[in-house]
């Protein structure tokens, strides 16, 4: 039995012995009135005496050095016993935030055990990964041409200074088109060794923060910055007001980056080091406080940062989430949001020279032999990443990303830019009898009208059926329940339906990108494409300012 | 799966006939689930639709209907001063109120859901499934001799004008199932109100009208009984004198609870054996309901926890006041008479004519429990508020949500 529980067990005694008292204390031709100011009196009267006694114990214990862990050393419940605290002991002094609302989608096909070093040929990038880019970038290579690791692929003729390099050394071998001969994809097949393009990067404590800047567009590194509102590649000139970075991922099936971050502490550090040169607020980290053990000590242990611990449900570990609950963005600033592997690369350049984009990829979804993580680079082929793999039939779906907000790929294509993980679902591109009243194969969802809630642990196979046809919006109050901000998801929706800017702005659409409202759109019963229209909503609010 | 490929076969064209494709559609989707699958966005669909979250409204009614059909039947014979034991003359009472609610209810969903169709076929979309509530819910809130005609009328209203004028499923202001009742109550008041309308099969409800049976019940189920040796349908019975078919609350008005209790018992009233709309009667079954609707949250918790606080904010105020009986009257008496229950449980909660923000729905249902409760103490012409007051707060539902959503904008731009 906790602190809490015997504290709050003591008080209800108390309050009941009042009630033999009181009736004691009654004559037979006393009324109901009477006998409530009695009770209340004696309540009262004891309240009085307990809180005196408290008090000098907490002043003893004052005295006496006891009350070091500041805990509520006192017999009468705070207000905040009644709820019996998550916060873990590793969190310390650090601010801790627990998030009640969101949905863990627990499904088959978790990536498990170390990271297994794979051989894959063919790398690419795609500029379609960067929001905003020009369709037809400039690119500085050609088919047949031999690149190093950090040479020059493409630079956005829009803004020439920030340059696109490329992950791997090898040949160029195709530089495919698509609609309106924008660029699809310059492909690479890779050296067996990498061979890396040496640069001598500048001291980030000497450096003003212009130079600094420039180095890293230069270098390739600006494009693993994302900058907030609209998802941008970051505008060298603008300082942005906070540099955030969440170092967990709630999604399904994501990456534990606990594994991710393993033996890169050093390039962290410094990766952490070199953007708190680049902003003039601070560099916030969220790190995981829903596990017994403490989050790897890369994380735990960074300096020069600001840390929030979060616990809850998804999306608790997503950037956007972690923002509105330490340092919401304001009106007309910018912020930056980096990931981890991110961080690791632009602190690997600043400490060896070298643009050093490896990447530890997820492999995950039930339909898949053998979830495992794999160490590769930056923009790996699938088809090479899932050659050792088999597939349980042929009916499937291959995601770059999770499954609420990755990317549609086939066999032939790479993993997006951004991504460090693959999934494999399968396509339910099946009739169902009486589906959606007698469902044949249990499915995730938040409804309570499936027996779901009484197997909280149960992990589901997930398929892409979508389990119903698109209609307008009937059901309220549902997307607030699985987006911890303070957000009304459909009002904005619908804000955004009607092309009002002011009022979209007004309900926040600028603290939220795609990953956020997943979870809306997963659970949304009348099956409204949310991130598709926040996404326009975004375009248009960055279009129009 | 020969079925499904049968019934594929069978598809009419969408262009030679919209509406029968579109007829077919809906019932096709009703019994498969379709293969659609998602694109980007999401890549995996929660297991809930429209169609699932309706259809739960629709089994939580299911015990109401139960009830509803039963009571028909057993308030036709009480007033005959018949079976006047709760189980005696099971198989007529029964039969007895099938044969009035199945009509209402074919006729209902025959009505409303060719409209639904046409309209669903000329705008050339699927047909949505709001009518699955508000054909399920018609029936119940409606008495149970109402003529099928104006039944008709008020569904040919609300559908039309309700809905579709506004857009269709998930549109509309006012909720459907409402609007129809009110308009038979503004149309054809003396089919809805006062103490004739409650209890079906007489003519009228004075000491020795004659019971009005039809050929099904003469023609079709007596012979059947007789030869199972049951007893049959009497035409020659009639009502006894000195009953009246008032319902609990306008007794309440004329002369507060004590009036109530010398015509019915608490456990009637909580059990719902006692004349009133078809389905909202059975205290007892809404409450299940309602706790159906709370636990599988398809309806929100917040509506009907504001409706009761409401009440009993109301009442206590009222019973401050208290200078007619009916002030006198508890909350505890309130929520057993009258449909406070249903109201609470299936007409406010209907999430497109609610609040639709947290905040809001508190204060939506706050609104509708204490100006329902003050139409139904105060309103000498009809001692039932609950229609109006959801009508009522409906319109004014956007304007809730607005101060809600203006106090979220500001609240945002401060941080600035």
């Amino acid at each position: 039995m906790s602190a809490q529980h015997s504290k709050i067990s003591l008080m209800a005694a108390i309050l009941l012995m009042n009630y033999p008292l009181a009736a004691q204390s009654t004559t037979e031709n006393s009324n109901t009135l009477m006998v409530a100011i009695i009770t209340i009196t004696l309540v009262l009267l004891l309240w009085a005496v307990l809180s005196l006694a408290n008090n000098l114990m907490k002043v003893e214990a004052a005295k006496n050095g006891i009350d070091t862990i500041k805990e509520n050393f006192s017999i009468i419940p705070g207000i905040s016993d009644f709820w019996t605290s998550k916060k873990p002991s590793y969190v310390g002094d650090h601010k801790f935030v627990s998030l009640n609302k969101g949905h863990n989608i627990l499904l088959e096909g978790e990536a498990t055990g170390s990271v297994e070093k794979i051989t894959v040929n063919r790398f690419a990038l795609l500029p379609s990964n960067f929001h905003g880019i020009s369709p037809i970038p400039k690119v500085e290579v050609e088919v047949g041409q031999n690149v190093k690791a950090g040479d020059i692929i493409f630079y956005d003729k829009k803004r020439p200074e920030i340059k696109y390099v490329s992950p791997v050394s090898g040949e160029i071998t195709a530089i495919e088109r698509g609609e309106k001969r924008a660029i699809a994809s310059i492909q690479i097949l890779a050296d067996k060794k990498i061979e890396y393009k040496t640069v001598k990067a500048p001291d980030s404590d000497k450096t003003s923060r212009e130079d600094l800047i420039n180095f890293m567009a230069e270098n390739g590194l600006l494009p693993h910055i994302n900058q907030r509102p609209f998802d941008r590649v970051p505008e060298p000139s603008v300082i942005p007001a906070n540099i955030f970075i969440s170092t967990f991922d709630t999604a399904p099936l994501a990456p534990d980056l606990n594994v991710v971050i393993e033996g890169q502490q050093l390039a962290f550090q410094k990766g952490i080091d070199v953007l708190s040169k680049l902003t003039d607020g601070k560099v916030f980290l969220g790190l995981d406080a829903r596990k017994k053990q403490a989050p790897h000590k890369a994380f735990a242990e960074a300096q020069n940062v600001v840390k929030t611990y979060f616990a809850g449900k998804h999306p608790c570990g997503n950037v956007g989430v972690q923002i509105h609950h330490t340092a919401p963005i304001k009106q007309g600033t910018v912020v930056w949001t980096v990931q981890v592997q991110d961080v690791v690369t632009i602190g690997k350049m600043f400490l060896d020279g070298v643009y050093d984009a490896s990447r530890i990829i997820a492999v995950t979804g039930a339909e898949i032999s053998n979830p495992k993580y794999v160490s590769t680079y930056l923009g790996a082929s699938i088809d090479d990443v899932l050659r050792q793999q088999t597939f349980s039939n042929d009916n499937i779906r291959i995601i770059s990303g999770d499954v609420l907000s990755g990317k549609l790929k086939t066999m032939e294509e790479f993993i997006n830019f951004n991504d460090d993980q693959i999934t494999v679902v399968r396509e339910g591109n099946e009739y169902e009898l009486f589906g959606w009243l007698l469902p044949i194969s249990p499915r995730p969802s938040v409804s309570n009208t499936f027996p779901n809630f009484l197997y909280p642990d149960h992990k589901f196979e997930a398929e892409t059926n979508t389990h119903g046809e698109k209609r307008a919006f009937v059901l309220s109050g549902l997307y607030e329940e699985v987006l911890p901000m303070d957000i009304y998801p459909m009002h904005l929706m619908k804000s955004i339906l009607n092309k009002d800017i002011e009022k979209m702005e007004g309900l926040g659409v600028t603290e939220l990108t795609e990953e956020d409202v997943a979870l809306c759109e997963f659970v949304c019963v009348s099956k409204t494409p949310m991130q598709q229209i926040l996404r326009e909503g975004l375009e248009l609010m960055n279009e129009q300012s | 799966m020969s079925l499904l490929n049968f019934i594929k076969k069978i598809e009419p064209d969408k262009k030679k006939s919209p509406f029968l494709h579109t007829a077919f559609d809906a019932f096709f989707t009703f019994a498969f689930t379709p293969n659609s699958v998602t694109k980007d966005g999401v890549h995996i669909r929660d297991g809930m639709d429209l169609k699932r979250l309706m259809v739960h409204v629709v089994i939580a009614m299911q015990l109401c209907y139960v009830l509803g059909t039963y009571n028909i039947g057993h308030q036709h014979f009480l007033a005959a001063g018949q079976y006047t034991g709760l189980f005696d003359g099971f198989h007529l009472k029964l039969v007895f109120g099938l044969i009035q609610l199945l009509p209402i209810f074919i006729v209902t969903h025959v009505v409303g859901l060719g409209i639904e169709f046409y309209y669903a076929a000329k705008k050339g979309h699927a047909v949505e499934e709001g009518f699955l509530v508000t054909g399920a819910l018609i029936p119940l809130i409606m008495p149970p001799d109402i003529p099928l005609w104006i039944l008709s009328l008020s569904i040919i209203f609300a559908v039309i004008l309700g809905k579709e004028a506004f857009g269709g499923t998930g549109m509309n202001i006012w909720n459907i199932a409402l609007l129809s009742r009110v308009f038979v109550f503004f149309a054809y008041p003396l089919t809805i109100s006062g103490d004739q309308c409650w209890i079906a099969g007489y003519d009228k409800i004075v000491g020795g009208a004659a019971a009005d049976y039809g050929w099904w019940h003469t023609g079709f189920f007596n012979p059947i009984f007789e030869s199972l040796g049951w007893a049959t349908f009497n035409p020659a019975q009639t009502v006894v004198d000195g009953f009246s078919g008032a319902t609990p609350l306008a007794l309440a008005y004329e002369g507060g609870w004590e009036r109530v209790t010398s015509i019915f018992s608490e456990s009637q009233l909580l059990w719902g054996t006692i004349p009133g709309s078809i389905g909202e009667t059975g205290k007892i079954f809404i409450i299940l309901g309602a706790l159906f609707l709370v636990v599988t949250k398809v309806a929100s918790w917040r509506i009907m926890a504001g409706m009761v606080v409401g009440l009993i904010a109301t009442t206590l105020m009222l019973n401050a006041i208290g200078s007619t009986p009916f002030m006198h009257v508890t909350w505890t008496q309130h929520l057993l008479m009258g449909s406070f229950l249903f109201a609470m449980a299936f007409m406010a909660t209907d999430p497109v004519t609610a609040s639709t923000t947290n905040s809001g729905k508190w204060i939506y249902g706050i609104l509708i429990g204490a100006i329902g409760l003050i139409i139904r103490v105060m309103n000498p012409a009809y001692p039932e508020g609950w229609m109006l007051a959801i009508l009522l707060i409906n319109t004014f539902a956007p304007t809730i949500d607005y101060f809600v959503i203006e106090s979220n904008i500001k609240k945002r731009l401060s941080r600035a």
